[in-house]
């Protein structure tokens, strides 16, 4: 009975020990950001006020936080997978762009199928998709020895200059806007919240962030994935086949990563429109690097960009501050996080006037 | 912050060299950090001229008293002096003020920089506004000569051998007129032969009148070398003793703190009809076209220790990962229990019985991010046990992982910590039991006793002998020429990818192998 208590206690103070950092930080962005409107003339709190309501303000806002949140999910995933397995995948944005082509097309050509199997089979098309094209990249790396940092980066490129390419001159929709002809009925995903953002691809996040979750613990492949993430060496030595494994998680991470585009396209937009991502899939690295490349903390990272973007439009709307500003926000959170040599420092200035605080008293 | 200590006289105390002036006392020296008693009321005194050891296992507090004593730590309680002079050092500059120079483990030199550039470096003599390199060349020549250390001023660091390396460091600290040098673990990173010649160089710098404190766990040196020694336990002080006074028994039981068992009967030879379980059959290995090994042949019978000695970086490293299949064999064959292995992997080697002690835990050994039980695991994980359809028996890892951890004596709090949280010792002991415990048939242990304190030593050594006892064939590969000898039945030499002469553990003196590892087959002498 108590060892159980001992145990969740345990547990419970691990949890709060990984919280620890992240929420320091958030908390610091905060107040550094309200230095910065303060200073641009504007009130923090208005602004703040603003935002909160815009993101949280009514169901229908929530749900939009929360449909603004699924690809940020997924991509976040994306990122954080490869960084377990010690690959830097940046180049989401490029896999989720070719993901959705593949969805739209399958959305629009593939006729005559019941819903229960048209969504499930663009959704293949947009992972197998994004998953080959991260695997270029994987392949690249291991024939070759090139940089899957580099070469991520410039298949982005390619990827969204070939969807361009794709949309204005095979399969454009008639009128001025460059996009494709909507898909058909039985390819959207259902709406969970009418007129709203979120649809089930919010659920098929949340259930892929469990199922990764479960992987990680509890699978040979998460099991070997983290070894060679952490030391190549020691997992080679304790017989991980390192190119497979390297191979199968830039495929994994490039399937998330197509998945979150094939997500937007056929819950949001119902088209393939050029330009569609504002880039969801750098958020990734930022949601990744936020959530500490775990799935449940990459799954609430994004849920707060989430609420940040759409917070965001509604203080442009309220307030004179641009919309923009969020991205001063994200910017912050990042630097904070990423250099945790702050937030430690804080905490040990902290200490120190607590302890003499406490002196003080006595004395 | 130097004060006279007044009234306090020069002790004077008869010991076994006569009339002799204490050089250094330490006294009443308490440090923590956290938690942890590194250092509780330690004393300790050093006379003047004397070599002295300063011995414990690891974590014994031998190395934060030298910090201490050098400056880089201040100590919460205890007085220091220096000839009688009560001293307080702020940093290592004040301690070099004062005549006390360190040697580190970790050699502190500038691999592109020359000998005396390296030596000069940082009390250089100038010439108005410049470095007078010359001069400088003139004095470290001089310095050289004067306790033969055959070092040339001129050389670049990184063409230097270890051994040489070690004795620039020595003589930065003479340089700087250091009267008392503190050498930390120097013979851990030497060859049998290096080793001799640094205690040659140690001496002749005591008969000049140095005084100097080796730290050290290898109580074989000890008595070779000092004239007396501190035994440190615990952070505590134990005692000082006059070396020609004791023994290695009685100096390993007062460092560890009970009965140690230093002699292991000797190998009696294999039987004539144990089957040959391993064989490699002229095993070359080349990449980026230097050849790692050229034409190695070796046979594993069952019930043997096959012990591979050798300077390190004489493609030990490469015979180890060819084996266990981390490497492809450019050619020749890899014969398993009468099969030849085509097409090796780490994982094929396993399936097929070898199991791989890495040499390095750190990089190949243990991922350290991971917990005590991944990493008992790791290697195995595809065991029908272990998983099955891909996904992991959690529940029986844990159970198996907590057999293992007790079997092995492994000091943990829990199998979920994570493996960083062990003691070095600990550390190994969690790769032995993970490759002991999948009872493999050929054993491939290399360093499995590296940077190990004396009891798990002990404990390791033993388990390899029960395992040698239950008929496996073991290839123990080892920087440490004393291990090799205590375990092996057979010995191979190796040197620059090639053996160069195998046979009975018995049929070899140290003198010869000493030789036969730096790559000469007679007596010839080493420094033409």
């Amino acid at each position: 009975m108590d060892n159980a208590k001992h145990k969740a206690l345990t547990i419970l103070i691990k949890a709060g020990k990984q919280l620890v950092l992240p929420l320091i930080s958030i908390v610091l962005v905060f107040i550094v950001s309200s230095v910065i409107l303060l200073f641009s003339g504007h009130s923090p709190i208005s602004a703040y006020g603003a935002m909160i309501s815009g993101a949280f303000g009514d169901m229908g806002k929530i749900a939009d936080t929360l449909g603004t949140a699924t690809p940020l999910i997924l991509t976040g995933l994306a990122v954080a997978i490869a960084m377990k397995g010690g690959a830097v995948n940046i180049g989401c944005e490029g896999q989720l762009y070719v993901g959705a082509m593949a969805a739209t097309i399958t959305g629009i050509f593939v006729k005559g199928l019941p819903a229960v199997l048209h969504i499930p089979l663009c959704l293949l098309a947009a992972m197998v998709a994004g998953g080959l094209w991260a695997s270029f990249a994987g392949w690249l790396k291991v024939r070759l020895q090139t940089n899957e940092v580099i070469v991520t980066i410039m298949l982005n490129y390619i990827a969204i200059y070939l969807t361009d390419y794709i949309v204005t001159y095979w399969i454009k929709a008639e009128g001025m806007v460059v996009k494709t002809p909507n898909v058909l009925d039985s390819a959207l995903l259902m709406k969970l919240y009418p007129h709203s953002r979120l649809t089930i691809g919010f659920i098929i996040a949340v259930v892929i962030t469990v199922l990764l979750y479960w992987m990680l613990k509890k699978t040979v492949f998460g099991f070997e994935l983290q070894a060679m993430g952490y030391n190549r060496a020691a997992a080679e030595t304790g017989g991980v086949n390192l190119n497979k494994c390297f191979m199968a998680a830039m495929l994994l991470s490039g399937a998330l990563a197509g998945l979150a585009g094939a997500v937007e396209v056929l819950g949001v937009h119902k088209y393939f429109i050029k330009g569609f991502s504002p880039g969801y899939g750098y958020d990734g690295l930022s949601i990744a690097v936020l959530g500490q490349n775990t799935p449940i903390g990459v799954a609430v990272s994004a849920v707060l960009f989430g609420a940040l973007r759409s917070g965001a439009t509604m203080m442009d709307r309220a307030t004179n501050i641009p919309g923009d500003f969020v991205v001063i926000l994200q910017a912050l959170i990042i630097l904070f996080v990423a250099t945790p040599g702050i937030v430690m420092e804080l905490r040990r200035q902290g200490r120190i006037l607590f302890m003499r605080g406490k002196d003080g008293k006595q004395a | 912050m130097l004060s006279l200590c007044g009234g306090f006289p020069f002790r004077r105390t008869n010991g076994a060299r006569g009339l002799t002036v204490n050089y250094l006392e330490m006294r009443g020296i308490t440090k923590s950090f956290g938690s942890v008693m590194a250092n509780n009321r330690v004393d300790l005194t050093v006379r003047c001229g004397e070599i002295h050891s300063l011995l414990g296992e690891n974590g014994a507090g031998k190395t934060t008293l030298m910090r201490i004593l050098y400056g880089m730590i201040k100590p919460d309680s205890g007085e220091i002096y220096i000839k009688g002079r009560k001293v307080n050092f702020r940093n290592p500059q004040d301690a070099l003020r004062h005549g006390i120079g360190m040697v580190h483990q970790h050699f502190m030199l500038s691999d592109t920089m020359t000998v005396a550039e390296n030596i000069t470096l940082g009390s250089e003599p100038r010439r108005g506004f410049f470095y007078d390199r010359e001069k400088a060349i003139r004095e470290v020549e001089e310095l050289s000569k004067k306790y033969s250390f055959r070092v040339d001023p001129r050389a670049k660091i990184e063409t230097l051998s270890v051994g040489t390396k070690q004795r620039v460091e020595i003589m930065k600290a003479l340089y700087r007129k250091s009267d008392l040098i503190i050498l930390d673990e120097p013979t851990a990173v030497l060859t049998t032969n290096e080793v001799q010649e640094l205690f040659k160089v140690l001496r002749e710098l005591r008969d000049d009148g140095k005084t100097i404190i080796i730290i050290t766990h290898k109580l074989k040196e000890i008595m070779q070398i000092s004239d007396r020694v501190t035994i440190m336990r615990n952070g505590e002080y134990i005692c000082t003793k006059d070396t020609c006074s004791t023994n290695p028994q009685e100096l390993a039981e007062m460092m560890v703190g009970r009965k140690v068992n230093l002699t292991v009967e000797k190998s009696t030879g294999i039987p004539e009809d144990a089957p040959v379980l391993f064989e490699l059959r002229n095993a070359v290995y080349r990449e980026n076209k230097t050849e790692h090994l050229s034409g190695v042949s070796l046979k594993l019978h069952a019930g043997e220790i096959l012990g591979i000695c050798g300077v390190e970086g004489n493609g030990q490293t490469q015979l180890i990962e060819v084996i266990t299949g981390i490497r492809p064999l450019t050619e020749g064959e890899i014969v398993v229990k009468g099969q030849t292995v085509v097409s090796c992997s780490p994982r094929k080697m396993v399936e097929l019985g070898i199991g791989h002690i890495p040499e390095d835990r750190g990089t190949r050994g243990l991922v350290k991010e991971l917990t005590i039980r991944d990493n008992i695991v790791i290697g195995y994980q595809k065991r029908k046990a272990f998983s099955r359809k891909g996904i992991l028996n959690t529940k029986y890892l844990n159970e198996y992982s907590r057999d293992v951890a007790e079997k092995f004596s492994i000091k943990a709090d829990s199998i979920s910590s994570p493996i960083s949280s062990l003691s070095g010792g600990n550390q190994q002991k969690v790769i032995i039991g993970r490759v002991l415990s999948q009872d493999p048939d050929i054993i491939i242990a290399a360093q499995p006793t590296r940077g190990v304190d004396i009891g798990s030593i002990e404990y390791i050594h033993e388990k390899l002998l029960e395992m040698k006892k239950a008929g496996k064939a073991i290839l123990l590969i080892s920087a440490d020429l004393d291990e090799i000898r205590k375990l092996s039945d057979n010995i191979a030499v190796i040197y620059n990818g090639k053996i160069m002469a195998q046979g009975r553990n018995t049929d070899f003196d140290e003198q010869q192998l000493g030789l036969l590892m730096t790559g000469y087959r007679n007596q010839e002498d080493k420094h033409g």
